[in-house]
Order: structure tokens, then C-alpha cells, then sequence
């Protein structure tokens, strides 16, 4: 029997590919059209990672260095579950990101915010059995680029999961609440579905807060879920 | 219940911060079964010019054709050192590479066997959701009856198959758009 697929995407919910007010999306985007793919034993398996390739502290982004990085320290945790309400468990949770002052540390950054030395921006997660993560960190800063005259990235982390079937592996980015510049944003605004925009936004979070140490942001990922029932023929 | 699965976001320019402690380029260890290959290629955007901040990555059964993953059922051996991932940044020449065994045939559809196949995962500052495309191999018969390559244009099902090149290397690029753009999957 052929494996359940994943559900297709909910209208309005995941980019295009096109998007003009991303003008980097204008030489990229594929110009073809795309070749619908059955969900195949290549397409429901993924690659599993284990605790030999995460250690347990690379979770901490704050203590990579001799001292202290600079700005506001956060908790931030959440759980991945799929489309069915499932925890995805054991898998693996990359992140990446700005330093406080809106600069990461990387060769192709150009702007006139400083590095900080104590503040590499990377860290690794593999959720627990009930799809749990957490790390810590610092917020990253907002910066400036120059997709449009003026523009400006709202505070946000990289996220890369790899999930349980190849067609679950997500990149995205999580926000913080409250921030104004996310109506500017055309990443943050390039669905149509406001609901689905406003999931990428965490919460503040009083109860993984730590008192006199760092505030506590929720943020939960959900993957794509399998069809309950196989079908035969399904696009 | 039911819950709507996450908008994808891009990977945008600074992703060797977060993935390059990960680079996968040499897939499989000695003593792990199956014909040697190595794979090379570029990508370039709609003008030609490289693409040098993109991710590239693999997913790919064993030699005997079986997924490490528990979900892949066959009675075909499995090897303990191969995960069959892989992962390449590409360099300021837009170029990738990996070196890896040649899959064994794996179930497709109405349990058909697909031909051996690499599936080709890739991200990049420009796309807001990844681009998702397979590597066939060159003069392998059973190209000849994959039901995946069966689904895409005659004319273009090529852009799925690497070309052996003179030092016995695989060449196998990325064309993001235009008259040879790469056949790309709607996933």
C-alpha cells in the first residue's frame, strides 16, 4: 500500500514563489510550471539525527564565549506538533540570528551595528518526546536592508526543522509581539492569511519567564500532517 | 483537532551562522556498500550569475535501497554508518558538491520501483519556501521507467539526469529559470 501523503498546503497559507515586494524573489522564483509530486517512500522518510550530533548545551546561545553577550536574555521554547495535533518528537531544531545591536556575525553583513564578541547567534535543539524545544538567548536587534528605500527587518530568529518525512522540512522565522515594524515587512507579509502571518509571532511568556534573568517568549511550530486515510490517486 | 502547518519564511542571506557546523559533503564513510559517486553542479539565477548563499541538501536511500528511517518497512539491509543526508553551501562560484553511493531502487506508486534517485532539497535568500527536485543517473534502464520522471515534459525530464563528465564526475546544475530551467516539484 502506498504511504498516507501530507496534506497539501491551505490556500493562502505558504508563499509563492514570485513575490515582487521581496525583489530578491524576482530572479529566483522558478518561471516554469512546477511538476506535482506523489508523496513517496523518498518523500514521507527524513534524515534522523541524534544526541551525537546535538550536545546539550548547544542550546545555550549565551554561553558560547568567556563573557556575557550583550542585550536582553530570552527563553525561548515552545512544542512542534503536526497538522493532526501530534508532537513531532526527536528531531532536529537549528536556529540562527541577529546579535542585540541588529548585526550578525557574518562576512556578508555590511552594517554599521557592532559585533559583539561574546555573541556567535547559532544554536541546536532536538525536541523531547513530547516535541518540546527551548533555548536561550538574547533578542536580536532589528536592522536595515535595502530591498526597498528605508527598509527595515522586525526582530525575529531563523528556524530550520527537519521533521519526520522530508515533506515536513521547514524553514521559518519567528517574531516578536508587538513589533511595528512587521506591517512594513514583505517576508512577514507574504502570505494573505492574516492568521497564518500571526502565527509566526511568539508571546511573551510569564511562566518560562526567569525571575531576575531573562523574559520567556512561546512560540509553538506546526508541520505538515499526514491524510488520516489513504487514498488511491490523490494529487 | 487540526491546526494549520507553519508559513514558510526564507532562509535569507546569513544561513552559514545556523547550518554551516553541518556540512554533509562526504555522505558515506568507507565500508558502506554501493558504487562510488561523486556529484558537482552550480546555480544560477534568471541571468546566469551564481547563486553563492544557497543550501543544498540530500536525502537518499542505501545502496540496498532502504531508507534509515523507521518507516521505510522493506526486508533490505540496513547500514548503521549511512544516514543518507547531505548538505553543501555553495561556494562564490554558485558551486555544491557531494560525494556519496548510488541509492538502490526504492517503492514508488502502486509499489512500482522508482529508479535510483537523490532527493534534492535547496534554500536560498529569494525563495520564501524551498525548492524541491530529484538527481537521476546517467544511462541507468530503469530511468526509462520511473514513474516520478513520467509525470514531467519530455523535453525537460533532462535537467533531472546528471551527465557523466570526461574524469568520470557527476555534473548536475541548477538552473532557476528560463529555457533550461531545472524541473522543479510542487510538494
Amino acid at each position: 500500500m502506498d504511504p498516507a501523503p501530507y496534506r497539501r498546503p491551505y490556500w493562502n497559507t505558504q508563499p509563492e514563489y514570485l513575490f515582487p515586494k521581496y525583489a530578491s524573489t524576482l530572479k529566483r522564483a522558478p518561471s516554469q510550471p512546477l511538476v506535482v509530486l506523489p508523496h513517496t517512500l523518498s518523500e514521507v522518510t527524513a534524515p534522523v539525527f541524534g544526541h551525537d550530533t546535538v550536545k546539550a548545551s548547544d542550546s545555550d546561545l549565551t554561553k558560547q564565549h568567556k563573557g556575557e553577550p550583550l542585550g536582553e536574555r530570552i527563553v525561548v521554547s515552545g512544542r512542534v506538533l503536526d497538522e493532526n495535533g501530534k508532537p513531532v518528537p526527536n528531531i532536529l531544531v537549528e536556529i540562527w540570528q541577529a546579535n542585540a545591536a541588529g548585526r550578525y556575525n557574518h562576512r556578508v553583513d555590511q552594517h554599521d551595528a557592532p559585533i559583539d564578541p561574546n555573541f556567535t547567534g547559532a544554536g541546536r535543539f532536538l525536541t523531547d518526546k513530547e516535541g518540546h524545544y527551548r533555548f536561550m538567548s538574547i533578542r536580536p536587534g532589528e536592522y536595515p536592508w535595502r530591498n526597498h528605500h528605508n527598509a527595515w527587518r522586525p526582530a525575529h530568529i531563523h528556524f530550520s526543522l527537519f521533521g519526520q518525512g522530508l515533506m515536513q522540512r521547514l524553514i521559518t522565522q519567528m517574531y516578536f509581539p508587538g513589533d511595528p515594524l512587521l506591517d512594513y515587512d514583505p517576508m512577514f507579509t507574504c502570505v494573505a492569511d492574516e492568521k497564518a502571518r500571526n502565527r509566526l509571532i511568539s508571546s511573551f511568556d510569564w511562566e518560562t519567564t526567569l525571575p531576575e534573568y531573562a523574559l520567556g517568549y512561546r512560540w509553538d511550530i506546526v508541520l505538515r500532517g499526514r491524510d488520516q486515510t489513504p487514498m488511491e490517486n490523490r494529487r | 483537532m487540526s491546526l494549520r502547518a507553519s508559513t514558510s519564511q526564507t532562509i535569507g542571506p546569513y544561513l552559514r551562522i545556523g547550518l554551516e557546523w553541518m556540512q554533509v559533503e562526504d555522505m558515506a564513510s568507507k565500508g558502506v556498500a554501493g558504487e562510488r559517486v561523486s556529484i558537482r553542479g552550480r546555480i544560477v539565477d534568471g541571468d546566469g550569475k551564481p547563486v553563492n548563499d544557497a543550501a543544498v541538501e540530500i536525502w537518499q536511500a542505501n545502496g540496498h535501497g532502504r531508507y534509515a528511517h523507521a518507516d521505510d518497512k522493506q526486508d533490505k539491509p540496513l547500514e548503521a554508518s549511512f544516514r543518507g543526508y547531505g548538505r553543501s553551501l555553495t561556494d562564490d562560484s554558485g558551486a555544491f558538491r557531494f560525494n556519496t553511493i548510488k541509492p538502490g531502487g526504492v517503492p514508488g506508486p502502486g509499489g512500482k520501483l522508482q529508479a535510483p534517485h537523490l532527493s534534492v532539497t535547496i534554500f536560498m535568500r529569494g525563495l520564501l519556501k524551498q525548492l524541491q527536485t530529484r538527481i537521476y543517473f546517467p544511462d541507468d534502464p530503469a530511468n526509462a521507467q520511473d514513474p516520478i520522471l513520467a509525470l514531467i515534459p519530455g523535453e525537460r525530464r533532462s535537467t533531472l539526469i546528471a551527465r557523466r563528465t570526461a574524469d568520470g564526475t557527476l555534473e548536475w546544475n541548477v538552473v532557476l529559470q528560463g529555457k533550461n530551467e531545472t524541473v522543479f516539484f510542487d510538494f
